[in-house]
C-alpha cells in the first residue's frame, strides 16, 4: 500500500471540503473493498477521509419508505427490526453479504458509491426505486448507477441516506461466488402498485441493470412461469474465469423466478 | 506519523505508525502480538481476526488508525493470568479442533464473537454457516463446530436450547 495522509472529520462539510480541495483524496466507509484496493496498489490516494466519524449510521420510517444513512453496516441492517417489518428482503440480502467479519464493517453508502458490479445493494437500490439523498441533491437509482463502477456522484459528493419505498413484496436470490460470497449473479425483484421492477447484480457486462423484459412479463403475470421463457441476452452478459457469459445468462433466470417464488 | 492509542486486552498501547499501516502490522510487528496470523492477506480466510469493541473484525483490512480509541482482544488477552483457558480455547483442544492450528487464533476469535451474540442458542447450521469468514486448510472444521456448539453451554452458564433454526 502507498502511504497517503488520514483524516477523519467530525463534520460531513468538513469531508466533502477535504473531498472537493484535492482531487487525489479518496473516501472511506467500512474499507471492505477500499483497503483491498490500497493494498494491491490499484489507487494511490494523497488522503484518505473516513467517514466514519460523521454520525451517519441509522434506520427510520418516513412514510411509506425505509431509510437507511449511509454508514449503516451490513449487520445493522441484516439485524434490524424496522428492516425486516418494512422490506425483509432487503436483510435477506444484507444477511448474505461476504462473511460476519465483513458484515459488521461494510456499509450500504460505500457498496453503493462503489458500484462494483457484483455488489448486492445495487439491485436492491434499482429494483426498488430508491433516492439517493447525497450532500447536494437528490438522485433517482435509475439515473444513478452509470456502468460499472461509476455512479452520478461528483467526487466531492457523499451519499447521506437512502430512502427505500416499501414495496407491496419483493425478494432477493443470489448465486454466490463459493469463495467471497459476492455475487456471480444476484436478482431482485419488487413488485409495487406501479408495477414490478426487476434489476439484475453481478451478470451485466456493464453493471447492474433492469431486465424489461423482465418486468412487462411479471407485470402482466407475477409468477415464475410468467418468465419462464425469457430470454436474457448473452451478449450483455459478464465472462470470466467463474463463468461464462452463457452461464451468467442462463442463472440470470434461474434467480428471477427463484426470487419470484420467494415473494409467495 | 499518526498516533494510534488502543487498549489491547485490557492494557493501553499506543504506537505511532505510518497511516497505512494495518492494524494486524502494528499488533504483530509494534506490539508483538504475533498470536493474530496473517493468511490469505486478502479478507477471505479469517486467519487474523480479532475483536474490536465486542465485533470480530479482519484486522488484515483495517487500518490500525480506524481503530484509535478502541478495545482490541487479541487470541493473548483470552486465557487468565494463571493460564485457565477460555472456554473456547479449552474446547477447541478438548474436541481436537485444530490440526496445524494456523487458522486457529481467527477460528476462536470469531467463534467467541458468534457464541456471545447468539444467547438464544445456536444449531450446527448456524455454526457452520456462520463461519464462513474462516478458513482451515486441513479441513478440521468438523471438531471446529463440534468445540464451539460444546463451549455454548460453558460460556451462557446453561444448556444450549436443542432450538428449531
Amino acid at each position: 500500500m502507498y502511504d497517503f495522509n488520514y483524516q477523519k472529520p467530525a463534520a460531513i462539510d468538513d469531508a466533502v471540503k477535504a473531498l472537493g480541495s484535492d482531487p487525489e483524496a479518496k473516501a472511506l466507509a467500512g474499507g471492505m473493498t477500499f483497503i483491498p484496493v490500497l493494498k494491491q496498489r490499484l489507487a494511490k490516494p494523497s488522503t484518505v477521509v473516513d467517514l466514519a466519524g460523521l454520525g451517519l449510521s441509522g434506520i427510520r420510517r418516513e412514510g411509506n419508505a425505509l431509510v437507511i444513512k449511509a454508514m449503516t453496516t451490513h449487520r445493522e441492517v441484516a439485524n434490524s427490526k424496522d428492516v425486516a417489518d418494512a422490506i425483509p428482503a432487503l436483510a435477506h440480502l444484507a444477511s448474505h453479504i461476504g462473511d460476519r467479519q465483513v458484515r459488521y464493517r461494510g456499509t450500504m453508502g460505500g457498496s453503493l458509491a462503489n458500484n462494483d458490479p457484483s455488489a448486492c445493494y445495487p439491485s436492491a437500490v434499482l429494483a426498488l426505486g430508491a433516492t439517493i439523498r447525497t450532500t447536494r441533491r437528490e438522485i433517482a437509482a435509475d439515473d444513478y448507477f452509470q456502468g460499472m463502477f461509476t455512479t452520478a456522484l461528483e467526487p466531492d459528493e457523499l451519499i447521506v441516506e437512502v430512502s427505500f419505498p416499501i414495496p407491496e413484496k419483493a425478494a432477493y436470490e443470489k448465486f454466490p461466488n463459493p469463495a467471497s460470497r459476492y455475487a456471480m449473479v444476484g436478482v431482485f425483484v419488487a413488485k409495487t402498485a406501479g408495477g414490478v421492477r426487476l434489476a439484475v447484480t453481478g451478470a451485466g457486462n456493464n453493471g447492474v441493470f433492469r431486465h424489461t423484459a423482465m418486468e412487462q412479463a411479471l407485470s402482466a403475470s407475477f409468477s415464475p412461469d410468467a418468465i419462464r421463457d425469457v430470454k436474457t441476452p448473452e451478449g450483455d452478459m459478464n465472462s470470466d474465469i467463474h463463468a461464462s457469459a452463457a452461464y451468467r445468462a442462463h442463472l440470470v433466470g434461474v434467480m428471477a423466478r427463484r426470487a419470484v417464488a420467494a415473494c409467495g | 506519523m499518526p498516533q494510534v492509542k488502543l487498549t489491547v486486552n485490557g492494557k493501553p498501547a499506543t504506537a505511532e505508525v505510518e497511516a497505512r499501516t494495518l492494524l494486524v502490522e502494528m499488533l504483530r510487528e509494534n506490539l508483538h502480538l504475533t498470536g493474530t496470523h496473517v493468511g490469505c492477506d486478502t479478507s477471505q480466510c479469517g486467519a487474523c481476526v480479532v475483536k474490536i469493541d465486542g465485533k470480530s473484525v479482519k484486522s488484515c483490512t483495517m487500518l490500525a488508525v480506524q481503530a484509535n480509541g478502541s478495545e482490541v482482544t487479541t487470541i493473548e488477552g483470552l486465557a487468565a493470568a494463571d493460564g485457565t483457558l477460555h472456554p473456547m480455547q479449552e474446547m477447541f483442544r478438548e474436541h481436537h479442533g485444530l490440526q496445524c492450528g494456523f487458522c486457529t487464533p481467527g477460528m476462536v476469535m470469531s467463534a467467541i464473537d458468534l457464541v456471545e451474540s447468539h444467547p438464544e442458542g445456536l444449531t450446527e447450521q448456524q455454526i457452520r454457516e456462520e463461519l464462513e469468514g474462516n478458513i482451515c486448510r486441513c479441513t478440521g472444521y468438523h471438531n471446529i463446530v463440534k468445540a464451539i456448539a460444546a463451549a455454548w453451554p460453558l460460556m451462557h452458564g446453561r444448556e444450549l436450547p436443542q432450538a428449531a433454526e
